[in-house]
């Protein structure tokens, strides 16, 4: 099971300014390990953000993003109180989604 | 003949500026490595093994089944704030001077019931590997972070530990005949492309004692200052500098004790 991400999210002029946290592995598949065995890839391969319901962002990752991943964005249309829930799913199928409120 | 003098100063002078760009160019890098620090810092890893290590430290676990809530990491029982100030420091009921991470597995045999061998068998992550350890050092230090570093250094076991560390400090052995003094004894030095502080100096000491622990982006891993004084072992060819080992907890002893009056602002993140 993986680690809970860190999800701060706060208002920045009239947009939401999202700052995310990811505890991933991002195996790229490339290494190989103390035995020259190739250390399969294992990597998050979708992001979505939504805000009440509605995606604003929606990201397709790849090996190239690196070991537990840093993510801003901003969006419109946000307030604060308002519920931010950010998704990510890797290629073993594991997925994760966590949750902050807009400050 | 005054033709070929003229040429020498001209040459001269070309070697002069050639050295000024060099140097500006080396100082330039070097900032360029601080603004990328600086970005980074907004997102540092290092808050997922904090958030980790806190849970850790609240979990009922090992044969006790107990949590490390009660574990007195030198301020009472149960006081995590501010503890990594003062530490290492004496402990009365081991009758040892400790510095974060023994006492952690002080309080994980004394508390959760492990035995020794168990509470330091994976004292540093890897690559897919998480350790308990490296959470619970990110989460005690974060809870000290933007206080002064405050270790008293005034029992005499305290005492013996600093003068101890101090010794291994300027010991100089191995293979290619380095002590720590030999990276850490003199302003301004540089392996490649990283500052080395200057360990003897006050400012110095203590900017670098309050950036450890810190996550290293090139391993992706938080690592605790036992970490960074193995490592600087292995890199002096010296051998292995064991886990918690008195010899480590004095070198700490000394390089916390230098750093006293710092501002601590761990964990930090490091390239």
């Amino acid at each position: 099971m993986a680690d809970p991400m860190k999800i701060r999210a706060a208002m920045a002029g009239d947009k939401v300014e999202v700052k995310v946290l990811m505890s991933h592995e991002m195996e790229t598949g490339q290494r190989k390990d103390a035995k020259g065995a190739v250390v399969p890839a294992w990597f998050i391969q979708n992001v979505t953000a939504q805000h009440n319901g509605k995606t604003v962002l929606s990201a397709e990752w790849g090996p190239a993003v690196s070991k537990n991943p840093f993510l801003a964005f901003r969006f419109s249309g946000g307030k604060p109180g308002d519920k931010v829930t950010i998704t990510w799913t890797d290629n073993h199928g594991d997925t994760r989604t966590d949750e902050a409120t807009i400050s | 003949m005054k033709r070929t003098r003229r040429t020498a100063s001209v040459l001269c002078l070309l070697g002069a500026f050639g050295a000024a760009a060099a140097i500006a160019q080396q100082r330039s890098a070097v900032e360029e490595i601080e603004r990328y620090r600086a970005a980074l810092s907004d997102g540092n890893p290092a808050e997922l093994w904090e958030a980790r290590g806190e849970a850790l430290w609240k979990e009922k676990r090992g044969p006790k089944n107990a949590s490390l809530e009660r574990c007195d990491l030198g301020l009472g029982p149960g006081i995590v704030k501010g503890a990594y100030t003062v530490l290492p420091r004496y402990f009365a009921d081991t009758d040892k001077v400790e510095d974060l991470e023994s006492r952690l597995v002080t309080c994980m045999v004394s508390l959760q019931g492990l035995t020794p061998e168990q509470a330091k068998k994976d004292p540093f992550g890897g690559p897919g590997k998480k350790v308990p350890m490296d959470a619970l050092v990110a989460y005690v230090a974060s809870e000290s972070r933007g206080m002064k570093m405050n270790v008293a250094a005034s029992h005499p076991k305290e005492r013996e530990a600093y003068e101890l560390g101090k010794t291994i400090f300027f010991y100089r052995g191995g293979t290619h005949d380095f002590g720590c003094v030999t990276c850490h004894g003199a302003d301004a030095k540089r392996i490649r492309l990283q500052d080395l502080p200057n360990l003897t100096a006050t400012a110095d000491a203590q900017r670098a004692y309050g950036g450890w622990p810190a996550y290293r982006v090139s391993q992706g891993e938080v690592r605790s200052f036992q970490w960074r004084l193995n490592d600087c072992f292995r890199q002096q060819r010296f051998p292995e500098l064991e886990f918690v080992s008195p010899a480590s907890i004095a070198l700490t002893m000394y390089l916390a004790k230098n750093a006293n009056g710092g501002v601590f602002d761990a964990p930090s993140i490091k390239r």
